[in-house]
């Protein structure tokens, strides 16, 4: 689709009328309008990214890795973090989205209140956004799968659910973090939250080494955050290691937290608005 | 383009002047002929009180006015009436129907130009309209001839292709309007719609505003500005702390709380002995001496209202007990001066 976005307006008319029968899907609609500017670059990055962290810690530090024995079952390193960095790269990105982009609707540019003059409500605004968030972590996902078939690092046909598993993490982030910037006056708590919350999580919840390595205490703590779930899931599928079990507790975690988030958001998305 | 939006056309033919209100509002109007009917309305933000049980109708194809100083409670009646902030006590239909529940059946038939103007930076000047026409369900094709017609309405026909950013604030303001019309509604919600700009962009916005209302669009605006007011509507309410202190016809309102002209006297205050101490009792002193010339005197830091039928007769009698101030201007009354007579303060301060 995004293919014909150099294209007119006119010209993609019939698939966006088709797409846009609910006024939730407008303010999707309306992302993908804005979209249609900077895709060139969001693609290009969404597929540098990926090369250069394969390359770089997948294969640099891989090679010392791998003369170490490699990863636990003895998988080549760069088979064992490429799942984890796509379903971290998507978990990021979600997560930077529903924070400042969406402060900028609500106080800033304050596009939301402009869309709010019109059938639009609240909660369709809060649809579309997730909705659009949703949509750019599959992107970006199959960009960072693309990568790593390039990279050969898959053992399992089965890899390619690494992309709905990490959609699903970038889910669990996205609306918890939505529903809280409903909640800010400004975007300083933001920085708070990616320095102690989110960038910790990308490096210690087994990402780039096992949770078991992590100091006893730590360990639990790693168990409660969702991201721990969504790269142990992706890379199971990856490595062709599925215990059924185990993947569902995975899965209801991440379900857990997307659910949660969204009837969060939900509130606070009404309180913020419709005041 | 001025016969192009017909649902704005036909509804101008049911509203001749004779329809419009010329005194106080009756109680027993049905809520269904009014465009806005609001009873006792009330909105209160935790222990704040914005909107103090406040009455008001206003009828289709009438340009309604809301005025009053900033605080006074406006825009906080102008988003419950855009169905955007729920009414906390009281009765309020739009289009005789219930905001809380029909919101969005209202607001589709609303065009809404807020305080801020709320345009998307990230997307052209022809985009901000084609994306607001699909918000009201209007198909791409329908939308992008409207837009184009809105932006030729408003006079941005050129800047079609640009940024938003760059454009002048007149020009931002222009295109706010043409994206409130994109859905053609029957009344149009402006929030002081010309603040901050310079007379040349509040003239070409009059304008368009009085074009809409000759099509029979019913505008419903606030502002601070006394001339806007009387130039744009035919019948307004004052507010002030939350509550409404006056309603009538701009003439009206001059007419009841004022007398036709205001003779104004500014005195040298240097010539008092002591300085200001002086002065202030000059002007107690000055009072004195006008006493029966004049309806009433409202005394403002730098000069004297007298408040009188005949201006220039007044001034005359007032030399004649010896007064001799530093200047003399005699004008016709304003709604300014309704202002200042109700509330006891300048307006713009």
């Amino acid at each position: 689709m995004m293919a014909a976005s150099g294209a007119p307006v006119a010209a993609r008319r019939g698939l966006l009328s088709g797409l846009t029968s609910h006024p939730s899907l407008r303010e999707f609609e309306h992302d993908l309008l804005v979209f249609r500017r900077g895709w060139h670059s969001y693609m290009l990055s969404g597929l540098s990214q990926p090369f250069l962290y394969l390359l770089s810690m997948g294969i640099g530090l891989g090679l010392y890795v791998n003369r170490n024995g490699g990863a636990p079952g003895g998988v080549p390193y760069l088979n064992y973090i490429a799942p984890a960095l796509l379903v971290t790269q998507a978990m990021m990105a979600a997560s930077f989205e529903s924070a400042w982009p969406i402060m900028g609707k609500i106080a800033w540019e304050k596009t939301y209140l402009a869309a709010l003059n019109t059938p639009l409500g609240a909660t369709s605004l809060l649809a579309g956004d997730m909705m659009w968030i949703a949509f750019r972590a599959v992107l970006l996902s199959v960009l960072f799968f693309v990568a790593i078939l390039v990279f050969g690092a898959v053992s399992s046909p089965l890899a390619v659910l690494a992309i709905p598993v990490a959609v699903l993490t970038a889910m669990a982030f996205a609306a918890p973090i939505i529903a809280f910037t409903a909640t800010q006056k400004t975007d300083q708590p933001f920085n708070m939250l990616f320095r102690f919350g989110i960038t910790p999580l990308f490096l210690f919840s087994g990402t780039f080494f096992p949770i078991e390595k992590l100091p006893l205490f730590l360990q639990p703590l790693a168990w409660i955050t969702p991201l721990y779930h969504g790269v142990s899931l992706a890379r199971g599928f990856s490595l062709g290691q599925v215990d059924p079990l185990a993947d569902l507790v995975h899965v209801a975690v991440l379900c857990g937290f997307a659910a949660a988030g969204l009837t969060a958001a939900r509130i606070t998305f009404r309180r913020r608005l419709e005041v | 383009m001025a016969g192009r939006l017909p649902r704005l056309l036909t509804a101008g033919s049911v509203a001749p002047a004779d329809r419009r209100y010329h005194r106080a509002v009756p109680d027993t109007r049905p809520p269904q002929d009014c465009v806005i009917h609001a009873r006792g309305l009330t909105k209160r933000f935790g222990a704040f009180m914005a909107v103090d049980g406040v009455d008001f109708d206003v009828a289709p194809g009438e340009a309604f006015g809301f005025l009053g100083p900033n605080g006074a409670g406006k825009t906080s009646t102008m988003r419950m009436i855009g169905t955007v902030s729920p009414v906390t006590a009281g009765t309020l239909t739009v289009f005789g129907l219930d905001p809380a529940h029909n919101g969005a059946r209202i607001r589709s038939r609303l065009g809404v130009v807020p305080q801020a103007d709320t345009l998307d930076n990230e997307l052209s000047v022809l985009e901000n309209l084609l994306i607001y026409g699909r918000y009201f369900g209007l198909p791409w094709n329908e939308s992008r001839r409207r837009a184009k017609e809105l932006l030729d309405f408003v006079q941005l026909t050129e800047r079609s292709g640009d940024q938003v950013e760059p454009l002048s604030g007149g020009m931002k303001r222009r295109l706010v309007i043409a994206r409130a019309l994109i859905n053609e509604p029957e009344m149009l919600l402006l929030d002081e719609p010309t603040t901050g700009l310079d007379p040349q962009a509040r003239h070409l916005l009059w304008d368009r505003l009085y074009r809409l209302k000759q099509r029979g669009v019913t505008l419903c605006l606030t502002t601070h500005y006394m001339d806007e007011a009387e130039q744009l509507c035919d019948r307004l309410v004052v507010m002030d702390k939350a509550k409404i202190v006056a309603e009538g016809s701009p003439r009206q309102l001059i007419e009841q709380y004022v007398t036709r002209e205001v003779l104004e006297l500014r005195f040298n205050r240097d010539e008092g002995e002591d300085g200001v101490a002086g002065a202030a009792d000059d002007s107690s002193h000055i009072d004195h001496q006008l006493d029966g010339l004049a309806e009433r005197i409202e005394q403002l830091p730098d000069r004297l209202l007298v408040y009188t039928a005949d201006g220039d007769a007044t001034a005359a009698a007032a030399f004649e007990r010896g007064l001799r101030p530093a200047s003399v201007l005699v004008r016709r009354s304003t709604l300014e001066d309704v202002f200042l007579r109700l509330t006891g303060r300048s307006l713009i301060e």
